[in-house]
């Protein structure tokens, strides 16, 4: 069967005029994902690269893949744990894999949805940029969060996020991060405390005794409060870096995380300086506070912050984010740096939340254009001091 | 002695059917033409009629608003027809050449005691004038205008481009012949900028040489003048293209007006890619036509494929291009091609495979590659720009309609040919190059 042909066929149908014309949007996104269009150079730069949005994401979303995978092994792992079943890797994967499908395909229908929806309206082309944030959203999700407060979540995090600003390209927010801040601050319990991290521990189920399904995050601040000291040396750390321990879906394996960020670095989609800023932020900040020693968080050693929580995945794909993200490249020095700062120094000095990643990223976006201000304030001043010297 | 700078930033696509260094005479066209959109903003008023007799060099028509600025004919024939468009707006003046060419000759040049008042009516007399380019906007220079200094570049680094050094084979004296006229119109330098090890620096008296090395824009004279002296605001400076630098240089040396020029004629359509001596304003079919492969829809292009305006067959070359090219038209549909390897086609990033072929050439065609979207990967373009300009932000301030702004970000340094890099990588396919225009277009009003 000839599929082009069959394209050709019921194209009329969704073209203005046509019985289906209400649909034209999403007709155009379905063709295009087929069919890279034959459209043509008609001014400027008769040639041009092949790089475009659709390639884009779908690059991110290869990067995601390892982080993923990973992901969907601990839902497994953590609940084998949990319920003290001997599982296999294979069962493992299977278990999280089941689990996590629903996730995805909520956020992918209901983001999508209102994505053609808005498209359609303004008579655009449908934007890819959702189909990595549909991704990402389950993945700084616990596993346990209700599926309908999830959609509820995608559903503010596009229309308010992005699409009152104009869509893809226009936001200021990182829209996967508003899903999560949706959810943190309407519903602080669905997403923070030691229950909702492994899959049935919040809806009931015991776990076995010494399972306590907290995360690395909560270490400090539960010694602080029991007033307990916590012997730094004899964690498990290397368990945190290869990810084997409670946290949202993609964020626990920072190996995978940087096998992630390997792919965006050498594709040259994601700017490795707001990365290496962002762990230098947070690795200085840990170190200040180890000097200063005044309890129990601030003597955790530094790099420990770079593994635990939601760092090393919100450094690698979310602050790296181009859309509201600093845009010069001076300024995604200070921009990672100050993401990583602000996480580490949430992290210690606000009990409230556990986690400072995804504050510290909405922070350094609502300041990205001041900082990017500032830089091209600076190429404009060069720009009139040669007016000066050229007049003397 | 010369100064050498390397260029960094930016991006050489290497392109299949780059010119071979052999030279054909092309003989003469049957037509030849001057086309009024070959200059950017001017109104053209006739000065000749239907069937009039011209030589080389007589004025065909002047711009309505610098009357003294003449266009004149490339060769000595018969007008044959002034062709107009929508509006009466004059597309073209065709002229059929002589069989015998004869040339309009101005006796008595003395370059040694013409002052810059001389220099500028001998060019402005024989329709030389035009080839004198203004920065800021790229436009024509204005005759009232004392620049700061004249730019010359003879290293063209686009995709395809001809080699300057075989273009002005046996051109060095008239290269400096022309170099010292322009000399008497700066009350700065002149700047000569070759490629490096070139040959065509030596022995150029009047000036200031450098050599360019690096990437894609280094031949750019915009790329040239930012970095040996940028363009402030209020300042004017010069640009002329080597090929007419020699032109003038054989106007001073000879006294003879003679539009000839040696092009390249390139592209992966081109059957053997070569360069060809032709006359200014000849019609393309007269020298590619024979050349142009049969089994592919060719796209003409005069220029390069960044920044050439298209043409066909029937076109004309344009007054300031040195080469034509034709590519294969793209209006084909890709399956998955966004997901697949695309070994064959060429990416600046590297997330399609073609990387793995380090020095290839590509054929590539002129499909679009994507659909058109806003601005989402806003900091790869600082890749390709090597002077110290934001592209992104000068040209949303040309979107969003801001004088000031987009004086504050450099507009009056760049024209077209700076930011085509930016256009060719740009993964939301937005139209920088017309964009930019458009912006260049608000200021002159403005000012």
């Amino acid at each position: 069967m000839d599929l082009r042909k069959l394209v050709d066929n019921i194209k009329p149908s969704f073209e203005e005029g046509g019985k289906f014309s209400a649909l034209h949007s999403t007709f155009d996104a379905f063709e295009t994902f087929l069919f890279v269009p034959k459209t043509v150079t008609t001014r400027g730069s008769h040639i041009r690269d092949v790089m475009d949005i659709k390639r884009t994401m779908s690059v991110v979303i290869i990067a995601l893949l390892p982080a993923l995978l990973f992901g969907m092994f601990n839902i497994g792992y953590q609940h084998s744990m949990a319920t003290g079943a001997n599982e296999t890797i294979l069962g493992n994967f299977w278990f999280g894999f089941l689990h996590m499908l629903p996730l995805i395909i909520v956020s992918y229908v209901t983001g999508l949805a209102i994505e053609f929806a808005s498209a359609q309206i303004r008579h655009h082309e449908v934007n890819e940029g959702f189909l990595v944030t549909g991704l990402l959203i389950p993945m700084i999700m616990p596993i346990d969060v209700p599926l309908w407060m999830l959609a509820i979540a995608t559903a503010f995090a596009v229309i308010l996020g992005k699409e009152v600003f104009g869509g893809t390209g226009m936001n200021i927010f990182n829209p996967a991060l508003l899903a999560r801040a949706f959810i943190f601050f309407s519903y602080p319990t669905k997403i923070s405390g030691d229950k909702v991290w492994t899959y049935g521990l919040d809806g009931g189920l015991t776990p076995v005794d010494g399972f306590s399904g907290a995360t690395p995050l909560s270490i400090a601040p539960n010694a602080m409060a029991n007033g307990t000291t916590v012997d730094w040396s004899c964690l498990p750390v290397m368990d945190w870096f290869y990810g084997f321990i409670p946290g949202s879906i993609g964020e626990t394996s920072t190996l995978a995380i940087l096998i992630g960020a390997a792919i965006l670095i050498f594709t040259g989609i994601a700017s490795w300086k707001v990365m290496v800023s962002v762990f230098a932020g947070g690795f200085v900040m840990g170190s200040l506070l180890n000097l200063i020693d005044a309890n129990t968080y601030m003597q955790m050693p530094a790099y420990y912050h770079l593994l635990i929580g939601g760092f090393a995945f919100g450094a690698v794909f979310m602050a790296t984010d181009p859309v509201t993200g600093a845009q010069t490249e001076t300024g995604k020095w200070i921009y990672g740096a100050i993401i990583g700062i602000m996480a580490v120094l949430i992290r210690v000095f606000n009990a409230g939340y556990p986690e400072g990643m995804m504050l510290a990223i909405l922070f350094a976006n609502a300041i990205a254009p001041i900082i990017d201000y500032y830089v091209v304030q600076a190429n404009i001043s060069r720009r009139q001091k040669r007016v000066k010297c050229s007049t003397k | 002695m010369s100064n050498k700078i390397t260029i960094k930033k930016g991006l050489d696509i290497r392109l299949v059917g780059k010119a071979e260094n052999t030279l054909h005479e092309a003989g003469l066209a049957e037509v030849y033409a001057v086309c009024p959109d070959d200059y950017k903003g001017i109104t053209p008023k006739m000065l000749v009629a239907e069937g009039e007799h011209v030589l080389a060099g007589d004025a065909i028509f002047f711009d309505k608003a610098n009357p003294e600025v003449l266009f004149s004919s490339p060769v000595s024939g018969t007008v044959k027809a002034i062709v107009r468009g929508e509006k009466r707006k004059i597309m073209a003046v065709e002229i059929t050449p002589d069989a015998q060419q004869e040339h309009r000759r101005i006796e008595g040049i003395n370059p040694g005691s013409m002052n810059a008042q001389d220099v500028k009516d001998l060019l402005l007399k024989v329709g030389f004038w035009p080839m004198i380019i203004q920065r800021p906007f790229g436009i024509i220079a204005s005759t009232a205008a004392t620049p700061r200094d004249i730019f010359i570049s003879a290293l063209d680094t686009a995709p395809l481009a001809a080699d300057i050094d075989f273009t002005l084979q046996g051109q060095t004296e008239n290269l400096n012949a022309g170099i010292s006229l322009l000399k008497k119109l700066t009350s700065g330098k002149v700047y000569l900028s070759t490629a490096v090890g070139s040959k065509l620096s030596e022995g150029i008296k009047d000036a200031e040489c450098y050599e360019f090395a690096g990437k894609h824009p280094a031949g750019n004279v915009g790329t040239q003048i930012a970095k040996i002296n940028p363009i402030a605001k209020g300042d004017v400076v010069w640009t002329v293209a080597p090929h007419h630098v020699a032109m003038i240089g054989n106007l001073v040396r000879t006294g003879e007006v003679n539009f000839e020029k040696i092009v390249a004629v390139a592209g992966s359509a081109i059957e053997s890619p070569r360069y060809q001596r032709i006359i200014s304003g000849a019609k393309v079919g007269s020298f590619v036509k024979s050349n142009i492969k049969t089994d592919v829809k060719a796209r003409i292009i005069s220029g390069n494929p960044l920044t050439g305006s298209r043409t066909c067959e029937e076109g004309y070359i344009g007054f300031y291009d040195n080469m034509v090219c034709a590519l294969p038209e793209g209006d084909k549909y890709e399956l998955f091609g966004w997901i697949a390897p695309r070994f064959k086609k060429f990416s600046m990033s590297r997330s399609y495979f073609s990387w793995l072929q380090c020095g290839k050439k590509y054929d590539l065609d002129t499909n679009l590659n994507g659909g058109v979207r806003t601005f989402v990967l806003n900091d790869i373009y600082n890749k390709v720009m090597p002077m110290d300009i934001y592209p992104v932000y000068l040209i949303k301030a040309i979107l969003a309609g801001d004088i000031d702004k987009m004086e504050n970000l450099g507009i009056y340094e760049v024209i077209e040919e700076d930011i085509a890099l930016c256009e060719f990588i740009c993964p939301s396919k937005i139209e920088w190059q017309s964009i930019l225009r458009d912006g260049i277009n608000q200021m002159i009003k403005e000012l």
